[in-house]
């Protein structure tokens, strides 16, 4: 959706703007008019296990947005909209319908002098249906990269932590992950290769150019995107299944987080 | 975290107050504390202004923050506390602003007997989520490393 089509349709029903940041404070600082705070961390991830909500927390945190299971659903965020990318694809796990990504981000429609707010809408909750989360299609475990491994796997993290090299000062450990470098025959592919300098994303032609042509990548083979814990993966996956239509891209959200600290899987560097 | 005396154990006492503060409100207010302290965070001086170079950046944070670190040459090796994060950074600024009026202007001893676990003490994890405190931790980090060198370097130059 482009930043003109979304001022358009502002106040439409059946249209819900959610804004995904990874500053958790950056919606309160002013937002698109209208649009509701939908936190990745506190709102999509379980807070106990390592896991995003159930069907009944999701069916909550969607119904007191007003959000109901045919509404359409446009989601912007700060930092190329890695977050939103990130939210898109939790409500794709749900099989949320009709969800879209503003292009370009929260920095397009700031950049153009939209409207900004600081006014919190006041919703009237709806009934979302409680459906259960379907983890087969576009998410991958470990157990599947493993059995994965061999085909086509995408690494989207910076040239720095795909190669292993630990880029921290001396008293400060590359946090995170026991081990550097990436899943056996990882391509690299950093995610923001994909966007222009304004965080929109590129032309189509550009895109094969890039994931096509000069990676080599089938939209018919089984592909699987991963990062540090997803989220920059979840741009990813959204550019190779919507944008170039891959019939089956799978986000490994345990990403480096899970792989650079498992115990006995084979890391390459 | 369990009661008060947890909270304010070993803390200078402008970060008690503002632990204080935090834990008499409720987590949303809490958001809205911190982007207060956001706001308040002072603009660089002039001789920091544009020189990014001059300053250490924190990589535990989110988003790019600078911070520099001045300890004076005198009695109580006084410290001094500069910030730069981007406004599109409000919770990596509002850490920041903890931190400012937390600490700055104290004795290097005082900075440096602040407990590893203090940005913890805000309730603020379970806020903003446990994984964006790293910011934070890494800020009380640095900044207590400065001070540490700079005290040594100051003391070994034979100053004061």
């Amino acid at each position: 959706m482009t930043t003109t089509w979304l001022a358009e349709h502002l106040g439409d029903d059946g249209l819900v703007v959610l804004e995904s940041d990874e500053d958790v404070l950056l919606y309160d600082t002013g937002h698109v008019p209208g649009a509701l705070k939908l936190d990745w961390h506190t709102d999509l991830n379980d807070p106990l296990t390592r896991d995003y909500v159930d069907g009944e927390r999701f069916a909550q945190v969607m119904g007191e947005r007003g959000v109901g299971r045919d509404t359409t659903v446009v989601i912007y965020g700060d930092k190329s909209n890695w977050w939103a990318a990130y939210a898109l694809w939790v409500m794709t796990l749900f099989g949320h319908e009709d969800v879209r990504l503003l292009d370009g981000g929260r920095a397009a429609w700031i950049a153009e002098g939209r409207e900004l707010t600081t006014d919190v809408p006041q919703v009237e909750p709806v009934d979302y249906p409680v459906v259960e989360r379907d983890d087969s299609q576009v998410r991958a475990f470990r157990e599947d990269v493993l059995a994965h491994l061999g085909g086509p796997l995408v690494d989207v993290r910076s040239p720095g932590e795909y190669s292993g090299e630990l880029l921290h000062m001396p008293d400060y450990p590359q946090e995170g992950a026991m081990r550097g470098g990436h899943i056996p025959g990882a391509r690299s592919v950093p995610w923001a290769r994909a966007a222009n300098e304004d965080g929109t994303f590129k032309a189509r032609e550009e895109l094969e150019a890039i994931y096509l042509a000069e990676q080599g990548l089938d939209p018919a083979e089984e592909t699987v995107a991963y990062c540090r814990i997803g989220e920059r993966s979840s741009h990813t996956w959204f550019v190779l299944t919507h944008l170039l239509g891959f019939e089956k891209v799978r986000n490994y959200d345990g990403s480096w987080t899970e792989w650079g600290n498992a115990v006995g899987v084979p890391v390459e560097r | 975290m369990g009661t008060t005396d947890d909270v304010r154990a070993d803390l200078p006492a402008a970060m008690t107050n503002l632990a204080e503060d935090f834990h008499a409100v409720t987590e949303r207010e809490r958001l809205q504390l911190l982007l207060e302290l956001s706001h308040e965070l002072p603009d660089l001086p002039e001789r920091y202004a544009g020189r990014l170079d001059q300053m250490e950046r924190v990589d535990e944070c989110q988003s790019p923050l600078f911070l520099a670190v001045e300890v004076a040459d005198d009695e109580a090796r006084t410290v001094s506390l500069f910030f730069d994060a981007p406004a599109e950074a409000p919770t990596t600024r509002g850490f920041a602003g903890i931190l400012h009026e937390g600490l700055d202007g104290l004795p290097a001893e005082e900075v440096l007997a602040v407990p590893d676990d203090a940005p913890y003490r805000f309730g603020l994890a379970e806020a903003v989520s446990p994984l964006r405190m790293r910011g934070m931790v890494g800020m009380l980090g640095r900044i207590k490393r400065q001070v540490r060198l700079r005290s040594e370097a100051l003391t070994a130059g034979g100053g004061a």
